[in-house]
């Protein structure tokens, strides 16, 4: 067997401020409860532009152009704090809306996605300019339809708008006359996913030696669902991600667990490949528009900006050991259970502690936990705190109760196991995924060797259970020595010791 | 007799703080009743 190694991660943000307004739940669940919202009139003047939205070093972080730890001397709030941004980082890019938007159009099979004639004009020019986009994606955006088409498809067709700086640019139409599950605002979403999972595998493949067609299994572990009224969320995003990345050899398949899917598909990748069923597999999470503007009543109470103005996504290459890069070492498989309870300490000892005892090692054995790495700018004027720091703190303690480190180190864990939140509150984006392209990078270079991923999930929002879930694993440095040499029973120094042998020989020959 | 003796209690639990069942739990040898108890999701 081969180890699975994580060869490679993507990060992308989209900034998306008119969907705020449009397509995330606060927005439009206030618009139906209150037709007259004092705060839905005034939301726009709330909206960062993107070149704010650039310079705002939690997104630095996110797409790797600074490391999280840089955010520990920057004085909160973050969003009163410019810095000097660039769109593209060193694992992704911060895409503005209106690219994206030609994204949806790209991302649809159907012909259900509809762009003006300007805007598509418009954006076809700065589609040409990027090098991301062939030729044949960019003639899948046709030459877009009149103003009067698109709103006769909104007023008589229940289609769903798309705005750009406020103006109607285009509409999705439904895909079915009368199944909700094939409404207008479903494949907005349902697309939305898709296109923006599409940019992360992008960015993921743009970093990898490893071709499109040697990628054999892709798992999307968004929060969505795609399907029809006879079979909901019946799937799958992945495939289509596949089919438009070129992944000839690919299929897939969608996991789900609410912001723990993204954690369960690389335990799923990394089993798939360790069994040798697939050699490289892609774990690829799209953005949730429901989620923008999620805590927006608060920030605007407070006289902020809305910061939760940005679709997320991820991708992350699983391949068979390489020799180099970092493996997944699945002896150390961290899960909640049934039966583990629902106390911290339970949930705790569950994720992190009874995993590193099955490989004999302590809390502070880990280098560096990435937790929910939500970016605390967002969640504490919400009143949702600090949540990484939370998460640390409750490790630390379970480490000073195990008697691995004293009660008066724990501030001191927090800061060098942990690290700031830096990720968009988009569910399943910020839960343990958001560090691997760091952690990558970082146990090549020899900084860190060893590193835990921890994704939880509330699936009692679901009301199928009150249970939550949570599951983790350890990335380590590459020995390099692969596990199909282990396993074949070779040994090193007895191959050294036989050449050592035949090379004394072959001199003795030759002097005789 | 404690603070919560003969009250009607509503828990709202954090995900990641202490979650409705926990605090259900600690609440168990009191003389009191969770009328209801929920863990809620912040983030």
């Amino acid at each position: 067997m081969t180890n699975p190694v994580i060869k490679n991660a993507g990060y992308i943000l989209v900034h998306t401020p008119d969907m705020i307004l449009h397509n995330g739940t606060t927005a439009t669940v206030e618009k139906a409860s209150n037709p007259n919202s004092e705060y839905i009139s005034h939301l726009s003047e709330s909206f960062r532009r993107y070149e704010e939205v650039v310079n705002y070093a939690p997104n630095q972080v996110f797409i790797g152009n600074q490391k999280p730890e840089t955010l520990i001397d920057l004085e909160m709030p973050w969003h009163t704090q410019k810095v000097s941004g660039e769109r593209y980082g060193r694992f992704g890019e911060i895409m503005p809306q209106e690219e994206f938007i030609a994204m949806i159009k790209m991302a649809d099979a159907f012909d259900l996605v509809r762009l003006t004639d300007d805007f598509t004009a418009m954006v076809k020019e700065k589609l040409s300019e990027s090098s991301y986009f062939t030729e044949s994606e960019i003639e899948l955006l046709k030459e877009g339809d009149s103003k009067d088409v698109i709103i006769d498809i909104l007023n008589d067709h229940h289609g769903e708008g798309i705005f750009h700086k406020g103006t109607l640019v285009g509409c999705v139409k439904r895909a079915h006359d009368l199944d909700t599950n094939l409404n207008a605002h479903v494949m907005l979403e349902n697309l939305v996913v898709k296109a923006s999972g599409v940019l992360a595998v992008k960015h993921l493949m743009r970093q990898t030696e490893v071709a499109p067609e040697a990628i054999e299994y892709v798992i999307e572990c968004s929060e969505e669902a795609c399907g029809d009224m006879n079979q909901r969320g019946g799937g799958n995003f992945a495939k289509s991600i596949a089919e438009a990345m070129n992944f000839v050899n690919a299929t897939g398949s969608d996991t789900r667990g609410f912001c723990a899917g993204p954690t369960h598909a690389l335990i799923n990748a990394a089993a798939l490949v360790k069994s040798g069923v697939y050699k490289n597999v892609v774990v690829v999470g799209g953005g949730a528009t429901a989620k923008l503007g999620m805590n927006g009543k608060d920030h605007v109470k407070k006289g902020m900006p809305i910061l939760e103005d940005c679709l997320g996504g991820f991708a992350v290459l699983v391949s068979e050991d390489d020799g180099i890069s970092p493996v997944i070492n699945t002896n150390l498989i961290g899960r909640h259970t049934v039966g583990t309870g629902s106390s911290p300490q339970a949930v705790i000892t569950s994720l992190i502690t009874q995993p590193l005892d099955k490989g004999g090692l302590k809390i502070t054995d880990v280098d560096k936990y990435s937790v929910e790495m939500q970016n605390p700018d967002i969640t504490k004027p919400a009143g949702a705190g600090d949540v990484p720091e939370s998460n640390y703190k409750m490790i630390a303690a379970l480490g000073v109760k195990r008697g691995e480190l004293e009660k008066s180190q724990l501030m001191d864990f927090v800061k060098t196991h942990g690290m700031p939140g830096f990720a968009p509150t988009q569910g399943h984006i910020p839960s343990g995924v958001p560090y691997i392209g760091f952690a990558v990078d970082a146990i090549k270079a020899g900084t860190l060797n060893r590193v835990m991923i921890v994704g939880k999930g509330s699936l009692f929002l679901a009301r199928m259970t009150n249970q939550f879930d949570g599951v983790s694993f350890v990335i380590e440095a590459n020995s390099g020595i692969s596990a199909c040499a282990e396993d074949s029973g070779y040994d090193e120094k007895e191959v050294k010791k036989l050449i050592a042998e035949a090379m004394r020989k072959l001199a003795e020959s030759l002097t005789e | 007799m404690s603070r919560y003796t003969g009250k009607k209690i509503v828990i709202i639990g954090d995900r990641d703080g202490i979650p409705g069942p926990a605090i259900q739990e600690c609440l168990k040898p009191l003389d009191c009743e969770v009328i209801f108890s929920s863990t809620e999701c912040f983030v």
